[in-house]
């Protein structure tokens, strides 16, 4: 009787435990929320979207950032969707399993891992210096590129293999080559959960900011990227220039950054969820 | 390689079998899944392979359209003649042999698309793009398996909506639209209610003046009533093969008829 009143009580006890954890981080998280719009939203207006950077903090503005993110975002989605998908192809459907594709597959799972700034390090050495991209667009978008490649590659390569056999034993059954396979029945089955995991890459992408100080873009743009051997900044970048600063309307300036980045990455995992739960139901 | 397109089928000058295996083994790795095999199987008739689970009669169905040219370690010794022709010799092209050596599997596998879609892909795949051939094939080949009345208004509509029957219906009909001589069956009725199964077996029994039928099933009614011929397999050996009256009521081995009682197995 006691043992088992004493097993309840530690039942008990873990269960309020386990509320307890949860609600720390959702609290810390809705506290720090609460800090940057109570900060920062009162700055958003269509001037902030619209105006360059300033050395007076009321008339700065995130419009060259904004564009260099987009950039970096759509150059780095350019560079990094076909490679990763073909390898992610390579991998599932026409490698050998053996060791060489063992030691292939832990290497991509592990280079997801590395934090962004080797990233940033080594695309300063080959892209910056090597290739002679120096300090622009695209040299930050291959960085970048580099930096998400495996995320998309172990995403791809799931959303390959959740594509039923059967299906492929069918196209193969009725005279179709590898390829017709791969681009008639695997691939369309496929391309939810590759959707996902590309925009999911992407707006980690959109977050980063040390590997691009790294290979050189710059805190203070005065203009907007024509093209991508222009020099760049990125939102991130913006907004660590600003808190940086001793002013308090800078700090300001950095809440409402924040609260544009916050909301771009958000969209784009509203975007990634939707996709996930229309594939879902498509293959159920 | 036109000339042949155009003329459509080869002329058969003799009635010599259409399948001839000649001394087959197979080998996953070092696993010997079949050994020393030597079966024929005459034009237009039913052949059933039956025999316990991993006796190789799946395996050696997916011999006789290279399926299991995916499978990593793989490997076949001997040879195996389609119409005369050694279809593991080097020079043959694989997606042309599956074009005459249909299969239709175990669980109905439409693709994820509309029911026209999917007794089209098969022409669409060869690069045919004329619209009144492929929808006069899509049409015949739905008449066929005796689909066309049930679907003629919701070609259009998702394949997946159809029942599990109707949809294995629809997948011979899509083997049927590439015109094959030959058609594999494995275990087609196995997922399917008495019903459905009931008319999967009367489209074989249709179907075999125009078809060479290879069926593996576990279900030896089903194996009776269908087949013209019957092989029985255990363990990776043809144990048995002869007329399915004769392997039925009269088997010469004991193991076909402890097998077939259903003793073991």
């Amino acid at each position: 009787m006691t043992n088992s009143g004493r097993n309840r009580l530690i039942d008990r006890a873990f269960s309020v435990w386990g509320v307890v954890s949860t609600f720390i981080g959702i609290a810390l998280l809705l506290m720090f929320i609460g800090i940057i719009l109570y900060d920062g939203l009162g700055r958003i207006n269509w001037a902030f979207f619209t105006s360059l950077p300033s050395r007076f903090p009321e008339k700065a503005g995130i419009y060259t950032s904004m564009v260099g993110t987009l950039w970096i975002v759509v150059l780095t989605l350019i560079l990094s969707l076909p490679l990763g998908i073909s390898a992610a192809i390579y991998l599932e459907e026409y490698a050998k399993k053996g060791r060489f594709s063992n030691i292939l597959e832990i290497n991509i799972s592990n280079l997801a891992g590395v934090p962004s700034i080797i990233y940033g390090l080594l695309g300063l050495q080959i892209f910056s210096r090597t290739m002679g991209l120096g300090g622009n667009l695209l040299a930050g978008a291959f960085t970048l590129a580099l930096l998400v490649l495996p995320i998309i590659i172990v995403a791809t390569r799931e959303a390959i293999r959740a594509v039923p056999g059967s299906i492929k034993d069918a196209s193969y059954a009725l005279g179709a080559t590898k390829w017709q396979t791969i681009w008639l029945q695997v691939l369309p089955g496929a391309s939810g959960g590759i959707m996902t995991g590309v925009i999911l890459a992407l707006s980690r992408a959109v977050g980063e900011a040390a590997p691009l100080i790294v290979v050189g873009a710059l805190a203070y743009v005065p203009f907007v990227p024509a093209s991508p051997m222009d020099q760049y900044s990125v939102l991130p970048i913006q907004i660590f220039n600003w808190i940086s600063r001793p002013q308090a309307g800078f700090s300001t300036n950095a809440a409402a950054g924040i609260l544009i980045l916050l909301a771009i990455t958000l969209a784009m995992n509203l975007v990634a969820v939707y996709y996930r739960s229309r594939y879902q139901r498509k293959s159920n | 390689m036109t000339e042949t397109k155009q003329h459509g089928e080869t002329v058969q000058t003799e009635s010599r079998s259409a399948i001839e295996i000649r001394n087959l083994s197979t080998y996953y790795g070092d696993f010997r899944a079949l050994d020393d095999i030597n079966l024929t199987v005459d034009p237009m008739t039913v052949t059933a392979l039956i025999g316990p689970s991993g006796c190789g009669k799946s395996t050696l169905i997916r011999v006789l359209n290279r399926m299991n040219d995916y499978i990593d370690g793989f490997r076949v010794e001997g040879q195996v003649l389609v119409d005369g022709q050694d279809i593991y010799d080097k020079k043959v092209n694989v997606e042309q042999l599956r074009k005459r050596v249909g299969m239709v599997f175990q669980k109905p596998n439409p693709f994820p698309k509309s029911i026209f879609e999917n007794v089209a892909y098969g022409l669409k795949i060869q690069g045919i793009k004329e619209k009144s051939f492929i929808e006069e094939r899509v049409v015949k080949s739905l008449q066929q398996v005796v689909l066309w009345d049930e679907v003629k208004d919701n070609l259009k509509k998702n394949a997946f909506g159809l029942s599990g029957g109707q949809q294995q219906r629809l997948c011979i009909a899509r083997t049927l639209a590439v015109e094959p001589s030959i058609v594999l069956m494995d275990e087609p009725t196995s997922a399917l209610d008495p019903i459905s199964t009931a008319k999967i077996e009367e489209l074989v029994f249709e179907l075999k003046s125009q078809y060479t039928f290879v069926i593996v099933t576990h279900n030896m009614q089903q194996a009776a009533r269908i087949s013209d011929k019957t092989a029985f397999f255990y363990m990776g050996n043809l144990i048995e093969v002869g007329d399915t009256q004769q392997i039925f009521t009269n088997p010469g081995v004991k193991r076909t008829e402890y097998y077939i009682r259903g003793q073991f197995g």
